[in-house]
């Protein structure tokens, strides 16, 4: 049928993706390395997370060549997780709020890093490590 | 649907009515099962991160600071999250070296497609070796556990060991699967059957990397 010979296409396009990939992973990490914070770093972090997952899934697998009918398949069922993540989202503000303001949970607890925990032994970390 | 073609009643009928003269989708059957395969993958993985968005949400113990566990120092001060960035690096080296074996599995050039292959089960094989120096060093040297951590919330422990070791998993079963084409691509088994397995394989490992973009986004950067 239409794709009975399979997909072939120019290489230049794969060159171009493997190189936008890279470009993409980069900016990602810069994110990280010049430590940017707060709404900024998630709207990053995901623009290129997203952009990525969609060359790879568009060109790599090949799936703006394939008919509508398998796109869909493809698509259709996990679009409804996105309804999966808005709930679950819900839930668990409400559970942490209920955790906060009913049982007495520290609000401005601050997690450990590597260097405090190795600098100074015991405390908090001791009793944890196994 | 009231048409007088059902003729068998029964298992006879069961099987006629499901092989039937219907085609939906105008691919190989391998690849339109490899893509139905990775659809219930992806909620298998789904599950896994929404399970994580959840955990992180509701635990009041704070995050441990992925960027500075994940950092490794190479002499001098640690850099941030150095050791995943190079294996995510190495991960879209392998996605793209897939890509081609493709294409030249197509052209017929078997000798390309064999090394692109194994090339991309190479880089396959050392992103599951650095997981591996990953996880040693959380288990032994920062006392990470599955129950607990000396950083913060004890889920951070659940949550890595859970989806990385899926993940690797994955990518285990992938450097196996493409070293078996590969050597099916060199020993010729496909030169009258046609290259779409090199496509099929070649899909699996893709979506082993974009599983990857996930997890790198949303476990380590944020």
């Amino acid at each position: 049928m239409a794709e009975a010979e399979g997909q072939q296409h120019p290489l230049g396009i794969y060159y171009k993706i493997w190189i936008l990939l890279f470009v993409l992973s980069a900016f990602s990490y810069a994110v990280d390395y010049f430590d940017v914070q707060g709404a900024l770093r998630w709207t990053l972090v995901i623009i290129f997370m997203f952009l990525k997952a969609g060359f790879i899934v568009a060109i790599f697998m090949h799936a703006v060549w394939e008919r509508l009918a398998l796109i869909l398949t493809i698509l259709g069922p996990p679009s409804v997780l996105l309804l999966l993540i808005a709930f679950m989202a819900v839930e668990g503000n409400y559970t942490e709020e209920l955790r906060f303001d009913y049982m007495g949970h520290d609000r401005d607890a601050v997690a450990l890093t590597p260097a405090e925990l190795h600098g100074e032994e015991g405390g908090h970390g001791g009793e944890e490590a196994h | 649907m009231s048409e007088a073609t059902a003729s068998h009643e029964g298992i006879t009928g069961l099987v006629d009515d499901w092989s039937a003269d219907k085609q939906a989708y105008h691919v190989p059957w391998g690849k339109a099962m490899m893509w139905i395969f990775l659809v219930s993958d992806t909620f298998i993985f789904s599950c896994f991160l929404v399970g994580y968005l959840n955990v992180r949400m509701t635990t009041t113990e704070p995050w441990p600071p992925q960027s500075e566990i994940f950092a490794l120092s190479f002499g001098g001060d640690p850099i941030p999250l150095i050791l995943i960035a190079i294996m995510t690096f190495i991960l879209i080296t392998s996605s793209g070296t897939m890509a081609l074996a493709v294409n030249y599995g197509y052209r017929k050039d078997k000798v390309r497609t064999f090394w692109l292959i194994c090339a991309t089960a190479a880089f396959g094989a050392s992103f599951v070796g650095m997981q591996a120096f990953e996880w040693t060093k959380l288990i032994v040297d920062e006392g990470v556990r599955p129950w607990g951590n000396p950083f913060g919330a004890p889920q951070f422990g659940s949550v890595f060991f859970m989806v990385t070791g899926f993940h690797g998993l994955h990518v285990s079963a992938g450097v196996i699967y493409l070293l078996w084409v590969a050597f099916r691509v060199k020993r010729g088994y496909y030169d009258n059957k046609g290259f779409e397995i090199v496509e099929i394989a070649g899909l699996y490992w893709h979506f082993v990397d974009l599983v990857w973009v996930f997890i790198f986004a949303f476990f380590y950067l944020l």
